[in-house]
């Protein structure tokens, strides 16, 4: 241990022997990591976002549908459980939230036109909290109940249509026997989203009345599940698919929405990417730093070892001198980095691009955020590439034969 | 050879160890930025190609507002004589008139909310990509037939084939309720979904006489050459239907906003990335000259003392740093094509892209392909800031001292 104090000493003093080498190199790590930091920042904040919202637009961490539903969402491929056999199925299972609703295709018709849109049979009750739609948001009123005769659009989709709250309009969809399913309804709420498309593409309507209109009983097409977190479905996974059998299909969210699934799957592997990519730019410097470092010294390193110094040692040190220079460099990124991160937080605003934003699913203010693990991961990565970069100048030191090394010019 | 060319040159390969070294750093980042840049380039072209041929077009002829709320009711009058003096005057064929409805398309036993184009199968092949997709059957090929071309999901969700019959519900132009029995005579498969799932084409004239049309339409889409020579005919398009007050030319960035943004933002992001890769290798040149300058201070004050102009010596300097990074440049360029060209033959794909970039109208895998600009682009960028970088140690010759310079070992 008295070794590896002395050896440390001898390195940072070592270090700053040429002053001007390590500042450079330090400035070049430093840069390094902060870009490392604040892009995953921005990245990790706006993916969050991303999944956020899509998550609770899907709604539900993990949903159960028929087997053929998610390929084909017609009023046909219906859950096998009635709302009578889910209620006591899951009603007293503890579940947090959980909802069961009608989602089939449909079309909605105004005087003047027509649009497609995704009409959701809801229990607004029960949905409330893990929905999209802020109930205390919306212009007129949300739906009341599952028997509310009313429907809620989305104000860019009455906007199209032309029509407005206390208008009517036809919704139209299909029944089993694939009969024309379609009934009117009175507009009685607009709600709001983060994105046009969400607002363009949703009805809601109450449960029973949607199952009245499209002659299904008491069926519906899925039963939503919600947990504390979206990162972590796996628990009420198990819970839910311990609970049921073959005749339906238990899927997480990721399974739903791919593309949001994809995102946060790939997310960390992206970032380990852009991160070995800097430390790989970086690691020629710090290479090359080392190679002038040991040559410059070449007759004190022979010194030492005609001495008696145990290579090892030489290696050591030159070594704990590559650490030193990461570490600090390092240290003087993150806290870079957290500097321009945290006024940031607030959110950036980047609506000029805001319509391109929507094609990637994210909207159009940017919340960094400062994860922790995701500096944790950058700084560990670099230590330790940056350790097996130093190894080969750092050996080839240590193997000098020490009266070769002093007589060298 | 010039002796200061020469000297430059010897003093390159002193140490060829630390030269090789920053010339790695150099070659590395050209690599990265020639295949990157390659790579999005590639993406772009085909992001607009793709959502242009399908959707858009280069320009459109509409009534005013037709672009934000695609009403039914906002249309462009006698649309295919307007499309046949557009292509006299323009003396360009690739151009069509066409009209878009939303309905809702039945099967026996499914029924679908779609977007459904009139077009001219005459001329549709010259502006869009979905004729030439048809997997089975055929394409439309007369004006007035009662036919239709659908996409390959759509089929499978109604699970129906060719010769099968599709009832269309809709609304005319006039609000009035519309209905129509078309054929399918033919699939098409684009492989990205939303375009195989919600998209179908039928013969114009029967498209008006469904949706009560009288001989109107929505659109005359245009196709340049090339993307380049769009906004010159759009000037031209301009001037030819100035005499008709009521109708308005869009560009693609116009019609299509989020596609033009969803590139900025992209390229924003990677010039960010590129942008550091290339600070990083800056630092690494300054870090060997500074020290090559440093370790010669011995050597430069003898030859200064014997007479030569510090100015002379920063040239050398210079022209050492100019040397290796050229090397660099030349090296990187070689080395980045040849790697874009693996990719140009074999594909660029990674786990979970497809469903990345579906949203872009792109497919699941990419052929980069590099051209004399993404090949010197990053490259020469690297190679100026690689001078900028030297700039420092050379200006520091101007401070040396002859005899103070002697006496530093």
């Amino acid at each position: 241990m008295h070794m590896f104090f002395v050896l440390s000493r001898l390195a940072w003093r070592y270090l700053w022997r040429n002053h001007r080498r390590t500042i450079v190199m330090l400035s070049a790590i430093a840069i390094g990591a902060w870009a490392m930091i604040f892009m995953t920042a921005l990245t990790r904040g706006m993916v969050d976002q991303m999944i956020e919202d899509g998550v609770s637009v899907i709604p539900g961490h993990v949903l159960i549908h028929d087997p053929d539903y998610l390929d084909d969402p017609s009023v046909n491929n219906r859950v096998a459980l009635n709302d009578a056999e889910l209620d006591e199925r899951f009603g007293d299972a503890g579940f947090v939230s959980w909802a069961s609703r009608v989602r089939v295709p449909a079309i909605v018709t105004s005087e003047r036109e027509s649009r497609g849109v995704t009409l959701l049979g809801i229990d607004p009750q029960a949905e409330r909290g893990f929905s999209f739609v802020d109930y205390d948001d919306v212009d007129g009123r949300f739906l009341e109940g599952p028997d509310d005769k009313g429907v809620v659009l989305g104000a860019k989709l009455a906007d199209t249509l032309e029509t407005r709250v206390g208008k009517r309009v036809v919704l139209m969809s299909q029944d089993p026997d694939n009969e024309i399913a379609d009934r009117g309804f009175r507009v009685v709420g607009l709600f709001h989203a983060e994105m046009d498309a969400t607002e363009e593409s949703y009805a809601f309507v109450g449960k029973r009345t949607a199952q009245d209109m499209l002659r299904i009983g008491n069926s519906v097409s899925e039963v939503v599940f919600v947990g504390d977190d979206y990162r972590d479905v796996e628990p009420i996974y198990e819970k839910v698919a311990a609970l049921v059998d073959d005749s339906v299909r238990v899927s997480r969210w990721t399974e739903v929405d791919t593309y949001l699934g994809t995102m946060m799957g790939m997310m960390d592997g992206f970032m380990l990417i852009w991160v070995i990519v800097i430390f790989l730019a970086l690691s020629f410097g710090l290479v090359n730093t080392l190679v002038m470092a040991v040559f410059e010294r070449i007759r004190e390193i022979g010194l030492m070892l005609a001495l008696g110094m145990k290579p090892s040692m030489i290696l050591g040190q030159i070594l704990i001198e590559s650490m030193m220079l990461l570490a600090v460099g390092l240290l003087i990124g993150d806290v870079l980095a957290w500097a321009t991160i945290k006024p940031l937080e607030g959110g950036i605003d980047i609506s000029i691009v805001a319509e391109g934003m929507e094609m990637f699913g994210a909207s159009s203010t940017l919340y960094p955020s400062f994860n922790i693990d995701d500096v944790i991961l950058a700084n560990v990565v670099v230590m330790i590439l940056g350790f097996l970069a130093s190894l080969s100048p750092a050996w080839r030191a240590s193997r000098y034969e020490p009266v070769e090394a002093i007589t060298k010019v | 050879m010039n002796i200061v060319l020469r000297l430059a040159w010897r003093n390159l390969w002193r140490h060829s160890r630390r030269t090789w070294l920053t010339i790695g750093a150099m070659v590395f980042s050209n690599v990265l930025l020639v295949f990157m840049i390659s790579l999005q380039v590639s993406m772009y072209g085909l992001m607009i190609d793709n959502t242009l041929k399908v959707f858009s077009g280069h320009m459109q002829v509409q009534a005013p507002g037709y672009k934000d709320d695609q009403k039914m009711r906002q249309v462009v009058h006698d649309v295919q004589p307007l499309a046949a003096r557009l292509r006299r005057e323009l003396d360009s064929e690739t151009i069509a008139a066409r009209g878009w409805a939303f309905g809702l398309a039945s099967s026996a036993e499914r029924s679908y909310g779609i977007g459904i184009y009139g077009v001219e199968p005459e001329f549709e092949p010259r502006v869009s990509n979905i004729p030439g997709l048809i997997e089975q059957g055929r394409y439309l090929d007369d004006n007035n037939a009662s036919e239709i071309v659908i996409g390959t999901m759509l089929a499978r969700n109604l699970r129906i084939g060719i010769g099968d019959e599709l009832t269309l519900l809709g609304s005319g132009v006039d609000g009035s309720f519309a209905a129509a029995v078309v054929n399918v005579v033919g699939i098409f498969g684009s492989g990205v979904k939303e375009i195989d799932r919600n998209i179908a084409q039928m013969p114009l004239g029967a498209f008006q006489d469904i949706f009560y049309m009288d001989g109107a339409g929505h659109q005359v889409v245009l196709l340049a050459p090339d993307l380049d020579q769009a906004e010159f005919l759009q000037a031209s398009v301009e001037a030819a239907v100035s005499d008709n007050g009521d109708l308005v030319v869009h560009g693609w960035d116009v019609l299509l906003p989020g596609l033009k943004q969803a590139i900025q933002a992209d390229m924003s992001s990677a010039f960010f990335m590129y942008g550091i890769l290339v600070i990083l290798v800056a630092f690494s040149v300054l870090n060997t000259q500074l020290m090559s300058v440093l370790e010669r201070t011995h050597e430069f004050g003898i030859v200064m003392a014997l007479g030569l102009k510090p100015g002379r010596l920063g040239r050398l300097v210079m022209l050492e740093t100019a040397m290796m990074g050229f090397i660099g440049m030349i090296l990187g360029a070689l080395a980045g094509a040849l790697f874009t060209t693996w990719f140009t033959v074999n594909g660029f794909t990674y786990p979970g892209m497809e469903e990345m970039v579906s949203n872009f109208n792109l497919p699941g895998r990419v052929y980069p392909r590099a051209t004399l600009v993404s090949m010197f682009a990053g490259p020469l960028v690297v190679f100026l800031f690689t001078l900028a970088a030297a700039v420092y140690p050379a200006l520091r010759l101007h401070r040396l001292h002859p005899v103070e310079a002697m006496r530093t070992n």
